[in-house]
């Protein structure tokens, strides 16, 4: 019992983690967005300083966004850190032990790479970076989740079965789209080609703009932006469309997976308030995406859809696996996960 | 003291020569139809304290009103071939001031030095974004009243760019050529590039925003003259 309250400890640790990777997201988002990413030339040191020990009057500028994401992802760090060796010794599922041994690794090769892109030069980094930090959220979210004390007892009906098992695929698919669409938007922003196409919902006036390279030279000529960022090439314009396809096929596909669980869940029914979540996350998001393009991309606004964006993910993926956790028998679910079932708590419920 | 006519007669035509074979190329570049109003640069506090009286804007288009078009660069794109250049041992300055580079359109040749300095009381980085491969991207920071950094590049780039990621409105543009033969246009436009020598070339002028037009030159015993002219484009 002692072991099992622990765990529960831990789930509501994990849960805490979630919200500070969101902050550390938000961040990172707003380093980005501000265009401040090589504020801070060295690394690890911070202006030849150790990075804790920089004095607060030099925070001024970019450096402020940059520093402070360097120091809020070393507390993020250190967090996963205290949850790894507490996951370690409390739990009893091996394979959430590992679970959390991976959530370390992951985010020592998070540190590593945003260390790197500062010293390499490299956007590719940036985009990589961006897209390892939504999978290291939906990472804790899930050992959160596996944690808690509904994912341990819950005893899923038959028609919840039946349900859950028709509807789990869709959910999937979504989440998958969500995160290409994410990572698409990496691409857009790490290479500050958000605004390729400035206008919406028409581009450059037209359905598909054109990309042939007289345009393109007008294009950059024309752009007046006091940051100069790297000129506008015809695949940041293909990336821009391919974004905002991407957002069509998402608002469907969110659409669709929670228009059914809303169709196969009671009123009350936490899949129904997940899936009435889901749609309300992916209606913001499109709106911060319009808003974007239409105020010549602020960076509050900006990092608002990276941030909801994240939201949008981390709902997609704990809604896949309470569908998974809900399509097996409780019992079945345990022994294949090499868990006793003698568990009072289970038996119990 | 008696001097040998020979000698006279010597120098003299070393002289001629001289003159005969380098003159200057002069110019204007103007500008045609109306530049986009210039934005206001978002200062944070420190750097707005620099500018008490107004703001300083963004640069893409400084014109004396009269259709002179300033920060233009201007060179020999080609017809040197052949000739030999040395690389000139001072090195060119670039400061930064006010939280804003100066010159805002320079240039260097190549492998000669560039320094860098820091006349502000205020930390920058120094990054330089080349984009010609052979060119190496930096990034380093710059404390208040330390020593100058110094840059060189082996290979020519217009133009290439600096700016500082700490206040991401700083920015400055060097063009880097194989020779001495360049110039900056002036805010009224006018320019001039010194003692080329005499030949046939082709001259460039790039305009950041404007673009770049080319036109033959020829350089014999006077100097010669190139106007350009630039258009606003039109909006896509």
């Amino acid at each position: 019992m002692k072991s099992e309250s622990q765990t529960n400890w831990a789930a509501r640790f994990a849960a805490f983690l979630v919200v500070c990777v969101l902050v550390l997201i938000g961040i990172g988002g707003l380093v980005t967005s501000k265009g401040a990413g090589m504020a801070v030339p060295d690394w690890p040191t911070t202006y030849g300083y150790n990075m804790f020990l920089f004095p607060i009057s030099q925070w001024h500028g970019g450096i402020f966004y940059e520093h402070s994401h360097r120091l809020v992802a070393s507390y993020v760090g250190f967090m996963t850190l205290i949850l790894t060796v507490w996951l370690w010794f409390s739990e009893s599922r091996r394979w959430v032990k590992w679970m959390g041994l991976a959530a370390l690794v992951m985010v020592a090769i998070q540190g590593l790479l945003g260390g790197l892109r500062v010293t390499l030069f490299k956007d590719q980094l940036g985009i990589i970076h961006a897209a390892l930090a939504q999978v290291f959220l939906c990472w804790i979210a899930c050992l959160a989740f596996v944690g808690s004390r509904w994912w341990k007892c819950v005893q899923p009906s038959t028609s919840e079965m039946v349900v859950s098992r028709s509807i789990k695929p869709s959910f999937v698919v979504a989440s998958v789209l969500v995160f290409a669409q994410l990572f698409l938007g990496a691409c857009l922003r790490h290479q500050h080609a958000g605004l390729a196409v400035p206008d919406f919902p028409l581009a450059y006036g037209k359905i598909w703009p054109p990309t042939d390279s007289t345009f393109i030279e007008t294009i950059n000529q024309s752009r007046t932006d006091v940051r100069d960022f790297k000129p506008i090439t015809a695949g940041h314009i293909h990336l821009h469309m391919a974004h905002r396809i991407g957002a069509i096929l998402v608002l469907g596909a969110i659409l669709i997976s929670s228009l059914k669980a809303r169709q196969g869940f009671a009123v009350g029914h936490g899949l129904r308030s997940l899936a009435n979540f889901w749609i309300i996350t992916v209606c913001v998001q499109v709106c911060l995406g319009m808003v974007t393009i239409w105020f010549n991309k602020p960076a509050d606004i900006a990092t608002l859809h990276v941030l909801v964006g994240a939201i949008c993910l981390v709902t997609g993926v704990l809604g896949s696996l309470a569908l998974a956790r809900l399509s097996f028998p409780a019992t079945d679910l345990i022994r294949s996960a090499g868990g006793s079932t003698s568990n009072p708590q289970i038996a119990t419920v | 003291m008696k001097l040998n006519p020979s000698l006279l007669v010597v120098a003299a035509v070393l002289t001629t020569l001289q003159a005969v074979s380098a003159a200057d190329i002069v110019g204007k570049i103007t500008l045609k139809g109306t530049p986009p109003a210039e934005k206001e640069l978002p200062l944070d506090a420190n750097c707005g304290k620099l500018h008490p009286a107004s703001k300083p804007t963004t640069r893409f288009y400084i014109t004396d009103g009269k259709g002179g078009l300033a920060d233009t660069f201007i060179y020999l794109k080609d017809g040197l071939t052949g000739k030999t250049i040395e690389v000139p041992a001072e090195a060119k300055v670039l400061d930064q001031k006010g939280c804003e580079y100066s010159p805002y359109v320079s240039g260097v040749q190549t492998k000669q030095k560039l320094a860098v300095k820091n006349s502000d009381e205020l930390l920058h980085n120094v990054h330089a974004t080349p984009a010609v491969a052979g060119n190496k991207e930096s990034n380093q920071a710059q404390l208040p009243k330390s020593k100058d950094l110094v840059y060189s590049y082996d290979n020519q780039e217009i133009l290439l760019r600096f700016k500082c990621d700490v206040h991401p409105w700083m920015f400055a543009y060097v063009g880097v050529v194989d020779h001495p033969y360049y110039a900056v246009s002036a805010k009224d436009g006018t320019f001039k590039i010194a003692n080329v020598p005499a030949g046939e070339y082709t001259l460039e002028a790039f305009h950041r925003k404007g673009g770049k037009v080319t036109q033959k030159v020829t350089v014999g015993a006077g100097n010669a003259t190139s106007d350009f002219s630039f258009t606003v484009p039109a909006a896509p």
